[in-house]
């Protein structure tokens, strides 16, 4: 019995996707999607639009069913329950008050429509008004709040229902950057408190990076990667999940050496490179891989040669950008790749101009392998070489 | 250029009084000949007088004739009302087959021409062997009001935000309540002037009235008979009555939208 692994008593999953397909017509929104929600998580779905990632919070929410595979809520198949028997609750993008009901009218609708009776009706949104510090606008219409405060009803009116996940669709897409920051943290705090696991939609990966216990990352339908944020950060699985989170230089190379655990590679752009090689990639000596080198891990070479195993790229300064909290820096070199370096603005570079003969280096540690059988075959993402930033 | 630039606005302000004044001219005269002092032929001012609103009840045709029209009004009404919503909300929600032929058919008894519309239904209610009288006064209206209630709703509802129906029912609210708490209410406004509509273009049907009404006799067929004879001041009450409390309703259904946004 496929299901005994998870009714068990050992797992804490409150949310599982088996195998599950979605498709529209002849358009596959979502394939094969196959992960398990911990209870109290903060699980983010990542990744551009028309991803997936909301197709399968829909089909979670209840309002698409799957074409194939199953979901299960606290271990139930709900596969073909409609959202109004299921126990999760959903924070819309535009919020989706009513407009026609007051603060509190809108947050009492869950539990009037589950015959709550009402002295603890008036108990419940009291408390979820003061947790989402909202308590003195409980007689207001939702048009005279402002954006964050319309956001904060629709998470008060979710979350008093006590559901067992609540799902967050780009909750925050519509407010200003300020603004957002703020809620990010706000959320944040509400979700240890409340101790509610939170299912996460975003196109936003800084967003993901800063609030999630962890993140799958999607793209085209596909889970790329399903990973704690650090992990998604150094570690990407794939071209794709490198290139779409944080700032990322893609150099094409080819193994020369493979033994164990590590090997050298010879990049494209110039010198050959020593490199872990994960086992479990079973690379061999001719395999074109990409190696990818986040560049806040680059630092600038000095003239005499530092460490030997150190990789070391040499060209010429492309530009020069002050970002404020970084310094950024490209070089081009001899073959005409471009890689990117984010300097921490202590570094004395005074007297680097655009032009300048310069080099670059970086921990060897800190150069990700990515073979180039998981390069995304129709974005082309892994046939590009150079930085790819977001 | 400038002298222009500064005439422009003026002249526009003109334009439109001129266009008002043709507009209000003719309810003007209607109001203003409910006081005249005369007999049978209200044609010429003879003076000022209440009388005509004081025994406007006493003619016992002309009442009849208004009771049968508001009834006929308010049954039609309700009827195309209902119908007109459900096939509204039909449309702008679902696609389903055929939904673009209901469209066009929808459309068609308002580019009809009214006498086309009457004498067809008066054939098939010859046909059909039914006696013409209140009811088919009341089925002739509903049809046509079917269709501007429909066209009326859809239009309305056009730029409903349907993710409150989601958002209701995450909530657990099962469909029909989801349809009495979010739905209804946020619609009922296009629903209430869609019905006003209907009543309205009800009270003031004639063509397709006189193919199918027997020996009943609405308001604007009491007019049209008497006209012959000679309209007295009465019937410019009672059409100045009509404007009124149609003014009197266009005037609540404003303060009443003022009142629920303004900040409680």
């Amino acid at each position: 019995m496929p299901d005994e692994r998870h009714a068990g008593a050992m797992s804490d999953d409150v949310i599982q996707l088996e195998r599950v397909v979605k498709r529209f017509g002849a358009f596959v929104a979502v394939e094969n999607a196959d992960f398990a929600i911990e209870r109290g998580e903060f699980f983010s779905l990542l990744g551009p639009s028309g991803c997936g990632k909301t197709t399968t919070l829909r089909m979670i929410a209840g309002f698409e069913q799957p074409s194939a595979g199953r979901v299960l809520l606290d271990g139930v198949d709900v596969s073909n329950v409609p959202p109004h028997k299921r126990n999760v609750n959903t924070v819309f993008q535009q919020y989706a008050l009513f407009p026609h009901m007051t603060v509190f009218d809108n947050i009492a609708f869950g539990p009037r429509s589950a015959k709550v009776p009402k002295a603890e009706i008036d108990r419940r949104v009291g408390e979820i008004l003061e947790v989402v510090r909202l308590g003195e606008f409980w007689r207001r219409s939702p048009s005279q709040l402002s954006g964050g405060q319309q956001q904060r009803v629709a998470l008060a009116r979710a979350l008093v229902n006590y559901p067992s996940a609540l799902l967050l669709d780009e909750p925050l897409g519509a407010l200003d950057l300020k603004l957002r920051q703020a809620l990010q943290i706000e959320l944040k705090r509400i979700q240890r408190e409340v101790g509610i696991t939170f299912v996460y939609v975003t196109h936003d990966q800084e967003e993901a990076l800063t609030m999630s216990d962890r993140i799958a990352v999607m793209n085209k339908g596909r889970v790329e990667q399903i990973a704690t944020p650090r992990d998604i950060y150094d570690n990407p699985a794939t071209l794709f999940v490198a290139g779409f989170i944080g700032a990322a230089n893609l150099l094409g190379g080819t193994v020369v050496r493979a033994d164990g655990h590590g090997g050298s590679i010879a990049l494209s752009a110039g010198p050959t490179v020593e490199a872990v090689l994960e086992p479990s990639l079973a690379l061999k000596s001719g395999d074109t891989v990409t190696v990818m080198v986040r560049p806040d891990r680059i630092r600038l070479a000095g003239p005499a040669l530092g460490d030997a195993q150190a990789p070391r790229i040499a060209g010429r300064v492309e530009t020069l950008v002050f970002h404020g909290p970084l310094l950024r820096v490209d070089i081009r070199t001899a073959s005409g790749s471009i890689v990117s370096a984010h300097l921490g603005t202590d570094v004395a570079i005074a007297d680097l101009r655009p032009g300048d003969d310069a080099a670059l280096t970086w921990d060897p540690t800190h150069s990700v392998v990515i073979p180039d059988y998981k390069a995304d075959p129709v974005s082309g993402i892994g046939a590009t070489e150079g930085i790819e930033s977001t | 250029m400038t002298v222009l630039r500064r005439l422009a606005p003026r002249l526009l302000d003109a334009w439109a009084g001129v266009a008002l004044l043709y507009l209000f001219t003719p309810i003007f005269v209607i109001v203003a000949f409910s006081f005249n002092d005369t007999g049978r032929f209200n044609l010429i001012w003879q003076g000022f007088s209440l009388d005509a609103w004081k025994q406007w009840t006493d003619s016992e045709p002309l009442t009849d004739a208004l009771t049968l029209s508001i009834k006929v009004a308010a049954v039609s009404t309700l009827a195309a009302t209902v119908l007109g919503s459900l096939i509204a909300l039909a449309l702008v929600r679902h696609r389903f087959t055929g939904s673009g032929v209901t469209n066009l058919l929808l459309v068609l008894p308002l580019t009809t021409p009214e006498v086309v519309l009457g004498s067809s239904l008066l054939s098939l209610f010859i046909d059909l062997g039914v006696s013409r009288g209140f009811w088919t006064i009341v089925v002739a209206h509903t049809l046509f009001c079917v269709s501007y209630v429909a066209v009326t709703v859809k239009a309305r509802i056009r730029g409903f935000d349907w993710t409150l129906e989601d958002a209701a029912m995450d909530l657990g609210a099962a469909p029909l309540r989801t349809f009495r708490l979010v739905t209804f209410p946020l619609i009922l406004p296009g629903i209430v002037a869609a019905a006003l509509l209907s009543f309205a273009l009800s009270i003031d049907d004639f063509i397709i009235t006189f193919f199918n009404s027997g020996n009943e006799q609405t308001f604007p067929l009491y007019i049209y008979a008497q006209q012959r004879r000679g309209l007295g001041p009465e019937v410019n009450v009672v059409a100045t009555l009509v404007l009124v409390v149609s003014f009197g309703l266009s005037i609540a259904s404003v303060v009443v939208q003022r009142l629920r946004a303004r900040p409680a």
